[in-house]
């Protein structure tokens, strides 16, 4: 197929890319990886970080989820992701670029907190949230299947994998004191039908991630 | 609105990541008004414009809210100024590549700089030395396809990564006297120190870099509040 995206089931980066060529209804063929044990077609396509997402359209490979999104939108023109006024551009790309800046290394932090450093990684985790919120627009009504924008799809996982790690580890991260207008967000996000059918099972992934947790705080 | 609408670049002279967005208002004859910061003390301009993370770059054209982040700036610049020097190419997937090479020079290149300066001991500066040569072999690769026997990353004239990656090079050049090596030369990487020469002396890059002493000034301050 002239589309492949090479994935593994539980990153939120592949998640992107899904969400995307689902959006602009393009056929793809989905190579799950290993992870533990990555494939010669992911260190053959990938040399510099060995990660996916990998995105290979007409045998050229491409890596980055938010550079992929953007070879995408350019690619395929139908259901806009980006805004076309640069300043919205610049103002989607911004609010990206945070979440990855900031609330993925926290994540990576949070899979590996230990019980007594929890509840500071929680709180910095929830201030992390309320300046992500600042990014929404109380005015503007919630996304639709047909409306979801490049800055939609970067930022949906977080509610997922926040909500994920608040059973995991048992903190309060969402809630609707600190983040009211970004908790209805994500619930009226996550529901929509392109989102749910790209998500990862919630029950899977928090499985993975309590095994991987115990796996990193247990002393050996 | 009209192109000639006032443009507010709020930076300071050592950082390189302000440097880039003054050498593409350059190339583009964009003309801005500079507002140097101090960045022990930030104006209230500058905290309110970037409340999220309180830094340089900040860009103010005309009535519009402030746009952050340097390469943000610049693929903003790219499109609005798209007809006066484009600085990414227009193929999208050379666009993919140069911005993933960007991307490896902010989160990868960079901060092995960083992390030279705070490592102590000649041993260990070594070993990050190491990782440092990997690196700048890997973008002596990355030069060598992205200019195809050109002058430029961007071929025949400067793109998206000649920015990125050469207005570094007054960085480069400082912890290359203070460390008494080389980061780029003749054997490792022959074709990148061919264009570093080049590139320093372009004439949009000129007055966009600070000299040494202020450069010197900044390295004094990061060892004492970022040791």
């Amino acid at each position: 197929m002239a589309v492949k995206l090479l994935g593994i089931w539980q990153s939120p980066f592949v998640l992107r890319v899904k969400l995307a060529l689902s959006l602009k209804g393009v056929e793809y063929e989905y190579i799950e990886d290993d992870i533990l044990n990555k494939s010669s077609m992911l260190l053959q396509y990938n040399p510099v970080y060995k990660k996916v997402p990998v995105l290979v359209h007409n045998g050229k490979p491409m890596a980055e989820s938010l550079v992929i999104l953007e070879y995408i939108d350019e690619i395929w023109k139908n259901h806009p992701l980006l805004p076309e006024d640069p300043f919205e551009k610049a103002r989607s790309r911004f609010w990206a670029k945070f979440v990855d800046d900031k609330f993925v290394p926290m994540i990576i932090r949070m899979l590996r907190i230990t019980s007594d450093q929890k509840d500071n990684a929680a709180k910095e985790t929830r201030e992390i949230l309320k300046t992500l919120e600042g990014s929404l627009d109380p005015n503007k009504p919630f996304p639709e299947d047909k409306s979801l924008s490049f800055m939609d799809i970067a930022i949906v996982w977080v509610g997922y994998y926040t909500q994920m790690l608040e059973k995991m580890l048992d903190v309060k991260l969402l809630d609707d004191e600190n983040t009211p207008l970004l908790n209805t967000w994500f619930r009226v996000v996550l529901n929509l039908q392109v989102i749910k059918e790209c998500l990862p099972p919630f029950d899977k992934l928090l499985t993975h991630y309590t095994n991987f947790h115990e796996r990193h705080t247990t002393a050996s | 609105m009209g192109k000639s609408c006032e443009i507010k670049l709020l930076g300071t002279a050592p950082s390189h990541f302000v440097n880039r967005v003054q050498f593409v208002l350059n190339l583009k004859s964009i003309e801005y008004e500079f507002i140097d910061e101090n960045l022990n003390c930030k104006s209230e301009l500058l905290l309110t414009s970037n409340p999220v993370h309180k830094k340089v770059p900040v860009l103010i054209h005309a009535n519009k809210p402030p746009i952050l982040e340097s390469l943000i700036i610049i693929e903003y610049l790219d499109e609005v100024y798209h007809d006066i020097h484009p600085i990414l190419p227009s193929d999208p997937l050379e666009r993919a590549h140069n911005r993933f090479w960007a991307n490896y020079i902010d989160t990868k290149y960079f901060p092995l700089f960083e992390e030279l300066r705070r490592t102590p001991g000649i041993e260990g500066k070594k070993e990050v030395k190491k990782q440092l040569d990997e690196a700048s072999e890997l973008l002596e690769e990355v030069f060598v396809k992205s200019s195809n026997g050109k002058a430029y990353f961007g071929g025949d004239d400067v793109g998206y990564i000649d920015v990125v990656l050469g207005c570094f090079l007054a960085w480069i050049k400082f912890v290359e006297k203070l460390n008494k090596f080389k980061i780029f030369d003749e054997v490792r990487t022959p074709k990148l120190l061919e264009w570093t020469n080049r590139i320093w002396s372009h004439e949009a890059l000129k007055d966009a870099i600070c000299g040494s002493e202020a450069l010197t000034n900044h390295y004094a301050m990061l060892q004492i509040k970022k040791p």
